[in-house]
């Protein structure tokens, strides 16, 4: 781009001052306050409310709303309206200013945003790993180990939620982000503004549910069913909040997505020559879409529930646990999709250049993308099985889960066909995806016995189908978001990680992975349930041996976290441009990506797979349009 | 590393891959598929206390044996390509042959998993209608063994955080212990006093969610006699971890006296218990004297 002069740099305290983080957190912490004794002087005339019970629901959540509010406005996002209301011109001047500030604060470049979610939702994945391990050592012992039973169950909560909640934009936040606008030859998403609100809606709904250990934590896991819900102490709040917050993150992220697929694509980019990659972040976004609403409605509810006195979900007042159900899972099992289907997406993204091959079965790959996104919806009852629900539905939703395998099995075909007479490099990212098919496998085969009613009366409920879960979301997007790490890093930061360290960090993992849940399965189909601190001593080897495996797991991660430092602030080896000899185009631009991503707005001939047909074509022909951001 | 691999596509080598990795398949499944028939079927879960507990192997099995060629088919795919099509160490990037794609194993693999796939769906059907296999059905039960009618009704009451069980046909007595008679066909209603809890008779072969003001049916038919396993299968809060407790399958004549001396101890406190309903909690707080007084919920 065009070379500026240096500016002159303001003293630090200068820099501290302004619209950044460090503002979003002191206006965010005054919110909190205000909402805490506004909501107070509504409801009652004393102030000394800090006493051990003597809070009410309304005034928790009237607190953390303007806590996010206050946070909103000290990052700047009130700015740009304002200007407008005012009068200013309409500017993106948020893009252009330079160095470490702009990962501190509201920047609307796709790119920069795409950093951000990878090293918020990495510090988030990382705290619920930790809560894991936590949990690990908690059933070392059949019986009372260290955490009472509410710290205990507020553990299993926080890393289910967590893992959910953030992982659930653990693909689109950080890749798509950086990579969509790249992939279809725009320069930047549809909605930029919007596209850093979700971030920092994710990150202020994060630091939320962090906080719910000052409110005495929750006990209901990740499902929040009621009535338990309605019993809880305050910290059932915060989960409440993060996960409503986290589901407006999730819509706002699914429409900006599909509003970027559909319109802003370069010319001669056609649906058939769409990267994979994209038709998958399209499937998910189409799905957070969806879905995320019905989490936000059911939230709003509970809230109401607990705040306002409904019975929405409370028996004894005429209301029904059952609509909590159903509402939540219409949610829930779609939300397992958009935890799954960036997975498939990024492994029949990865075949091709690592097999050398075109990705086979274009149609066929993208029809199961689709097929699994429509399925998704008709199949939530099979939570509900043994629920005591509308039981003459339960062959329906026994056919239709059963259903969904045959779109997931063409994501199967495509991928293990694209090997077939391949030139395979086992490189970290490809061995990253190959693990995938084994243990997306096993997830998938449990699945059945899961799908399977009578079978189900066993397992459902068990640490059975939490080693189903584990091994297809586990196993399916956490693989793959390290293959996607290892693949795309060097490109995003332009250094390159350590492939030996890369390596060592695929096998321990890999090995530890189904160490600690394989012996899973087992331990349910000998009666241990979900979600319990006290087991059968006789299950005493079995648990023992999982909480090592799963310390090894945790031990695996910090390979992988010592590789990043290492690799990107200490070694800083600069990434060649293409490094894996890649035709997909963003390998064709330079590493790191310039700000403005194109001189000239690419026109496309063919799709990025044509590995074995000729030299890749010319992305930017003379006189394509220079376009316009 | 070169970005544009200037060799063209590999010769194609005279090996017929696809026949061979075919063979492998089938040779690894013929001897997979028995095997774990035979070793990992008596070892499946639950046990064989009930009918439906059978059943449920029964099932586990047949599913287990599906899945094992499915298992194999990928695994020896994946082995095989690892050893056959992997790029030569040090070596020039060379591309592989640009295989788009092939309207036969499209139609093959979609033909072969539609037809597996609708195969066990109406194969859990059938085993899901013949008697409910276990699994709560809710108030209108659909998968009725036949002559249920008849059965003996046994109340299952979750509350936090302890089962306890009501005979009707003994006076409504409610007992801290499960016991069943033998070879007896049992209808059980399970109902939660305050939160959802889940009714997990393993050996029974049961689990059915206990709900607040809800009537949760199962049926079992009960075999020989032995001790069961109960535990909560659904969060229930603090203690859902030491919800659990063993039941007995026993001799008619012992459950017999066992009922009798029950209903006699419980005569001395039968005034303080809410007389047998379908279930206590009423929809319109206390309009209706069958309803025990609300559990109370903190409710914000």
């Amino acid at each position: 781009m065009t070379a500026v002069t240096a500016p002159l740099r303001p003293p630090i305290w200068r820099r501290l001052v302004g619209f950044n983080l460090l503002t979003g957190i002191v206006l965010g912490i005054g919110g909190w306050y205000v909402g805490w004794f506004g909501a107070h002087a509504v409801v009652g005339p004393s102030l000394d409310y800090f006493g051990d019970v003597d809070y009410n629901e309304l005034s928790v959540f009237m607190a953390y709303i303007g806590g996010v509010v206050g946070f909103l406005i000290g990052l700047g996002f009130l700015n740009y309206p304002a200007r407008r209301l005012l009068g200013y011109p309409p500017s993106l001047r948020e893009k252009e200013t330079g160095g470490w500030a702009r990962y501190f604060g509201l920047c609307t470049d796709h790119k920069v945003v795409g950093i951000q979610y990878l090293w918020g939702i990495g510090l988030f994945f990382f705290i619920g790993g930790l809560n894991a391990m936590l949990i690990r050592f908690e059933l070392l012992r059949p019986t009372h180990q260290v955490f009472s039973g509410g710290t205990y169950l507020t553990l299993v909560g926080m890393h289910g939620t967590m893992m959910m909640g953030m992982m659930s934009s653990g693909i689109l936040g950080p890749f798509a982000n950086y990579l969509v606008p790249i992939m279809i030859g725009a320069r930047r998403m549809a909605f930029p503004r919007v596209e850093a609100l979700t971030f920092w809606l994710l990150m202020a709904a994060g630091a939320i549910l962090t906080t719910t250990i000052f409110f005495g934590g929750f006990p209901t896991g990740w499902t929040g069913y009621e009535p338990l819900n309605v019993q809880a102490a305050a910290g059932m709040d915060c989960y409440i909040l993060f996960f409503a917050l986290a589901g407006i993150s999730m819509t706002l992220l699914g429409l900006n997505m599909i509003a970027t697929i559909v319109t802003m694509r370069a010319p001669g980019l056609t649906w058939m020559r769409l990267p994979i990659f994209v038709w998958g972040v399209l499937s998910t976004a189409s799905l957070m879409v969806l879905a995320a609403p019905v989490l936000i409605a059911v939230l709003s509810m509970s809230a109401l529930d607990r705040a306002a006195q409904t019975t929405f979900f409370s028996a004894s007042g005429g209301g029904s646990n059952y609509l909590y159900e159903n509402l939540f899972w219409v949610f829930g099992h779609p939300e397992v999709y958009i935890l799954a289907l960036p997975g498939f997406a990024i492994v029949l993204e990865l075949l091709p250049v690592f097999a050398r091959k075109p990705l086979w079965g274009y149609r066929l790959a993208v029809a199961g993308l689709l097929g699994v996104t429509l399925l998704s919806w008709m199949v939530w009852q099979h939570h509900l099985f043994v629920s005591g629900i509308n039981g003459d539905l339960r062959p329906f939703y026994m056919l239709s889960t059963e259903l969904i395998s045959i779109p997931t099995g063409f994501t199967f075909i495509c991928g293990l066909m694209t090997l077939w007479r391949g030139q395979i490099r086992f490189t970290v990212p490809m061995l990253f995806c190959l693990a995938w098919f084994f243990n997306f496998l096993l997830g998938g085969l449990s699945g059945v016995f899961l799908s399977d009613v009578p079978s189900d009366v066993t397992t459902h409920g068990s640490f059975f189908s939490m080693a189903h879960f584990h091994y297809t979301i586990m196993g399916g997007l956490v693989f793959t978001f390290f293959a996607a790490i290892y693949y795309w890093v060097p490109k995003m930061t332009g250094w390159q990680l350590n492939e030996t360290l890369g390596k060592i960090h695929f096998w321990t993992m890999f090995v530890f992975f189904n160490s600690t849940f394989a012996p899973l399965f087992a331990i349910g189909f000998l009666n241990q349930p979900r979600r319990v601190n006290v087991y059968a001593h006789t299950l005493q080897f079995l648990n023992d041996w999982v909480s090592v495996s799963a310390f090894c797991l945790g031990t695996s991660m910090l390979i992988f976290l010592f590789n990043l430092v290492w690799s990107l602030a200490f070694v800083k080896k600069p990434a060649l441009a293409n490094p894996w000899a890649s035709r997909s185009i963003e390998f064709q631009l330079p590493s790191p990506v310039p700000v403005h991503n194109f001189d000239r707005i690419p026109v496309f001939s063919s799709d990025p797979y044509g590995y074995g047909e000729g030299p890749v074509p010319q992305w930017v022909p003379a006189g394509a349009p220079a376009g316009r951001d | 590393m070169a970005s544009q691999p200037t060799a063209a596509t590999p010769p194609r080598d005279s090996v017929n891959h696809g026949l061979r990795f075919v063979v492998a398949w089938l040779v690894l499944s013929v001897i997979a598929t028995p095997l774990v028939v035979i070793f990992v079927g008596p070892i499946l879960p639950p046990g064989n206390m009930t009918t439906q507990a059978h059943e449920q192997i029964y099932d586990n099995t047949w599913l287990a044996a599906v899945s094992t060629p499915v298992l194999c088919l990928v695994v020896v795919f994946l082995v095989y390509a690892f050893v056959y099509f992997r790029a030569p160490k040090g070596g020039a990037l060379v591309d592989g042959p640009p295989l788009r794609e092939h309207a036969g194993i499209q139609v093959v693999w979609i033909v072969i998993t539609s037809v597996t796939v609708l195969m066990l769906a109406a194969f859990g059907t059938y085993q899901l209608l013949q008697n409910g296999s276990g699994g709560g059905q809710g108030p209108s039960p659909v998968a009725v063994p036949a002559g249920a009618s008849h059965n003996l009704a046994v109340q299952v009451i979750g509350q936090q955080w302890e089962w306890t069980f009501r005979y009707p046909s003994f006076g409504g007595v409610e007992t801290h212990e499960l016991v069943l008679p033998q070879h007896t066909s049992v209808t059980l209603h399970v109902t939660s006093l305050d939160v959802v809890h889940s009714f997990w008779a393993y050996q029974l072969g049961v689990k059915a969610d206990a709900n607040p003001g809800t009537d949760n049916v199962a049926y079992v038919q009960t075999r020989g006699p032995g001790t069961f396993q109960i535990r909560c299968a659904e969060l229930c809060g603090l203690f859902h971890g030491y919800m659990f407790s063993t039941g007995r399958v026993v001799s008619a004549t012992q459950f017999q006296s066992w009922a009798k001396t029950q209903e006699a101890i419980y005569k001395t406190i039968a005034k303080y218990v809410p007389p047998y309903a379908k279930t206590y909690i009423c929809p319109a707080a206390g309009t209706s004297p069958t309803c025990s007084p609300q559990p109370t919920l903190r409710g914000g």
